[in-house]
């Protein structure tokens, strides 16, 4: 399976790579490139695993101003520059190229300040969505968006695909959070974007860079908002008969006003599979399960599930589960976060991520069920209900490249069904080189053309992350 | 005469827009005209989106609405009030203080990203914004965004637009987000705190698990010409708390005991409290017919006390704060002393000064906006000419 293309490796790169390893091992400190083909395996690919490119170099680079330095000789050369968190993008995002040097923040993973009176904490692009949270949890704050890869994936990364996750129906997504970046631009200026106060001046050139896949510059630097954590939370499973009924009581709670912290969807094939792995008591004898989380003071909890249990009910729900103790609710959180790890452990599977309106819920369900049977297929659903942000995982087998074909071929049904529901291709995942070749199906040239044309105004050569986002053809000439 | 073009369709400000292009004829957005601050300069045509107008769709269910870019923004809300949902930003109304008259657009309240109290808790206006419709400055029909909640499809041009004061393009159709109007909210009045006492008690009440969702200080000066004059004496240090009545009489009891170590604790309800927070949302004690010089600063929340604290040693300043103390509203007695209120502002810890309202003379020689460090400025320069390569569109409007 290879049919999403990258661009050509510039022959002129490639013919110099001495020449640019030796350069860049001038500009960093020892230990901080990576160059010899057997140690580049580990970068070349990411979460996205059915396409993998060994890169020309890797920087680690431990400051702001060695990320510089590379852009700015990568600039001067022409050498393409793909930029990388942690690696467990899903869309592809992180997968490099022959020709270009990653740039990995790793070594920049130190949180840099925590400013409880203002409420926002400062860190390097390398620190782990998780630990924000698990530095400021003792004194009774947390960062809120929290992608299923927490544990791993990077606020640099968050940043570059403004990631969503489970609790962003109530507190938004990375966007919805981010204050301030510094950011290094391909010709190695530095700028700074934002800050502690809310409204920075001019064009919001923060709220395109967030979301930019690594194609705008490099952020080193970050200045997130901190909230105070919630007296207490409580997941509560709802079990359905039928995947529409639960499409349609999350309609119906949303359209009542009623917006609890998450609602999260599973399927059958979804329960068995998290339930096999987590043990976290969710009901077998259902078809589709929702997890909804209330959070706030008992008294608070217990009113907001009364209206939920009783939308519910006119939806014929059939069996309803409160977790009894923290241990149990954090079971629940974790069979449901680790829904893709224990996919991976039954089959291979590649992950949709697009989003549709709520209304659209129970028709997308049926047609992606349709789409996926027709490819002779099996799909497990699993996905941010409250949003309409889904994310079916349609299982094949790697090893079979017909039907690893057929999967990737069903996926993009899938995203075109999301698209043509009034939806969009990527709530979360991002483009990257996955759903590259689908944009015209959602945009129109001249909605394609603008954004390059702003992707242009920060890269003129097209250095960043090159292959990822926008279809190939039809491109400026640099 | 300035020109006023009026186009009834999108394909029309398309076609204006591209003849524009040809003659080199700068261009000046108007939506309601509430927001101007300048007028057009000489030689430009106005281009409003008045005929551009109406609600076309709204979904309660779903809680988005779209609306073309001229649509009243009492048409919008006036919808919005019979499903019970609202625009969980809080768009302000600045006619009271810069004394103008018309009716403020939804398309103006987004170019602007008019926020008000709810901004630093529930996001500004380009929070909100899902999805837009419009035209750039090569007279080309573009959209970005969509109508749902989450999107990372491409790059977020929604952001962009969003607070671009009409510089980078004409938008002709805003698809935004909804929140329910909350059953009940009441504000706790801390009275009689000086503005450093008044900033710490706003940060104890936002690291209680309590959702405030406005976080205002009041000083002396101005605490009379807020609700009616219901507010005891003394300065107001005000923190609204919104949502289902039992959840919040049980949190108004919480942080009413956490705050009383501050000072004496009275609580405004019902209609008194709404009142209360519309005025501070429009900056109504400087609704004052008066010509004097008037900003709005945005620095981080502790930072607000401090500016002022500065500035009262160099010139006569009044003032109120919104957004924790992030967000300050200004006045000065005379001259609009830009150039020390940004140099104060640089130095503590940096934020955004935008001058509203000056006298005409000091009003044209003052930049309106926080200038920006050269890099950054030439970056939004070339992000401009992306939209706009012929620099048509010279709009100019107050946040």
């Amino acid at each position: 399976m290879d049919q999403i293309g990258f661009l050509e490796p510039r022959p002129a790169v490639l013919s110099r790579r001495r020449e640019i390893v030796a350069d860049l091992l001038d500009l960093l400190p020892e230990g901080c490139l990576v160059h010899e083909p057997r140690e580049l395996v580990p970068f070349e690919t990411d979460a996205f695993v059915s396409y993998r490119r060994l890169p020309l170099a890797v920087a680690l680079p431990e400051t702001t101003q060695q990320v510089a330095a590379i852009l700015k000789y990568c600039h001067r050369y022409g050498v393409p520059v793909v930029p990388r968190g942690a690696g467990t993008s899903l869309s592809g995002g992180a997968i490099p190229q022959e020709d270009a040097v990653v740039v990995g923040l790793s070594k920049m993973a130190q949180i840099l300040e925590v400013d409880y009176a203002n409420r926002t904490a400062t860190v390097q692009a390398g620190v782990t969505n998780l630990s924000i949270s698990d530095a400021v949890s003792a004194d009774g704050y947390f960062y809120a968006p929290d992608p299923s890869s927490q544990l791993a994936c990077t606020i640099g990364g968050n940043i570059g695909m403004n990631s969503g996750g489970a609790h962003c129906l109530k507190y938004g997504v990375t966007t919805n959070n981010l204050l301030g970046v510094k950011l290094v631009l391909i010709d190695g200026t530095i700028v700074e974007l934002g800050g502690k106060a809310l409204d920075a001046g001019g064009l919001d050139l923060l709220g395109v860079v967030c979301g930019g896949e690594g194609q705008l510059g490099i952020v080193t630097e970050a200045t997130v908002r901190l909230i105070a954590r919630p007296e207490g939370a409580r997941p509560v499973l709802f079990g359905f008969d039928t995947s529409e009924e639960a499409g349609a009581c999350v309609a119906d709670v949303i359209g009542a006003g009623i917006i609890p912290v998450a609602i999260e969807f599973m399927d059958k094939p979804a329960i068995e599979i998290c339930e096999a792995f987590a043990h976290a008591g969710y009901p077998m004898d259902v078809e589709a399960l929702l997890i909804v989380e209330v959070e706030g003071s008992e008294a608070e909890m217990d009113a907001m599930l009364a209206s939920i249990i009783e939308i519910a009910g006119r939806h014929g729900v059939k069996v309803v589960k409160e977790s009894q103790s923290a241990t149990e609710a954090a079971l629940i959180w974790k069979g449901r976060k680790s829904a893709f790890g224990a996919t991976g452990r039954i089959a291979d599977y590649i992950c949709m991520d697009g989003t549709v309106p709520l209304g659209q819920l129970p028709h997308v369900l049926r047609g992606t069920a349709e789409i996926v049977a027709r490819y002779g297929l099996r799909v497990a659903n699993v996905f941010h209900a409250g949003d309409g942000n889904m994310h079916p995982l349609i299982l094949f087998n790697a090893n079979d490249p017909e039907d690893a074909a057929r999967a990737e071929a069903a996926g993009n049904d899938i995203l075109k069904l999301c698209v043509d529901a009034g939806g969009c291709l990527t709530g979360e995942h991002g483009v990257g080189i996955e759903k590259r070749d689908l944009m015209r199906h959602q945009y129109a040239e001249a909605d394609l053309a603008q954004q390059m044309a702003v992707r242009a105004a920060f890269d003129p050569q097209w250095l960043l992350n090159p292959s990822k986002v926008f279809p190939l053809e039809g491109r400026p000439a640099a | 005469m300035t020109p006023i073009h009026e186009p009834l369709s999108e394909e029309a400000a398309a076609r204006l827009v591209q003849i524009a292009a040809l003659s080199k004829t700068p261009l000046v957005i108007r939506g309601g005209g509430t927001r101007s601050l300048h007028p057009a300069p000489e030689g430009a045509d106005v281009l409003s989106t008045r005929g551009l107008s109406g609600i076309v769709a709204y979904n309660p269910a779903e809680m988005t609405m779209t609306a073309r870019a001229g649509t009243p923004l009492e048409v919008v809300e006036a919808a919005l009030a019979e499903k019970r949902q609202m625009l969980a930003f809080e768009p302000n109304d600045l006619r009271g203080v810069l004394g103008t008259s018309g009716l403020p657009t939804i398309g103006g309240v987004f170019a602007t990203n008019a926020s008000g109290p709810r901004r630093f808790t529930a996001g500004a206006a380009r929070d909100s914004l899902l999805g837009v419709r419009f035209v750039n400055g090569k007279g080309e029909i573009v959209k970005a965004g969509g109508r749902v909640m989450k999107n990372v499809t491409g790059l977020d041009l929604v952001k962009l637009l969003a607070g671009s004061h009409g510089s980078l393009a004409l938008m002709t159709e805003v698809t935004f987000r909804l929140l329910p109007v909350p059953e009940t909210s009441v504000t706790i009045v801390v009275s009689n705190l000086n503005d450093a006492e008044a900033a710490a008690a706003m940060a104890t009440a936002m690291s209680m698990s309590v959702e405030v969702s406005g976080a205002a200080h009041l000083p002396e000066s101005v605490r009379g010409r807020f609700a009616g004059g219901a507010l005891p004496d003394g300065a107001a240090t005000v923190l609204r708390l919104e949502g289902l009545a039992a959840s919040v009489a049980v949190r108004a009891e919480k942080l009413a005991a956490n705050l009383a170590g501050f000072g004496a604790v009275t609580r405004l309800d019902g209609e008194a409290s709404r009142r209360l927070w519309r005025e501070i949302r429009d900056g109504a004690p400087y609704a004052d017919g008066t010509p004097r010089p008037l900003w709005r600063v945005s620095v981080a929340p502790l930072a607000g006390q401090q500016l002022i604290a500065a500035l009262r040693l160099e010139a006569g300043v009044d003032a109120f704060y919104d957004w924790q103390g992030g967000l300050v509203w200004l006045r000065m007695e005379a001259d609009p002393e830009a150039e020390l209120l940004r140099r104060y502002v640089k130095a503590v810890g940096g934020g955004h000064a935008t001058l509203l309202r000056a006298r005409p003379e000091a009003l044209a020689a003052t930049e309106t906006f926080q200038p920006q460090a050269e890099a950054v400025a030439m970056l939004q320069a070339r992000v401009k000419a992306s939209f706009d390569p012929d620099g048509l569109f010279r709009s100019r409007m107050a946040g």
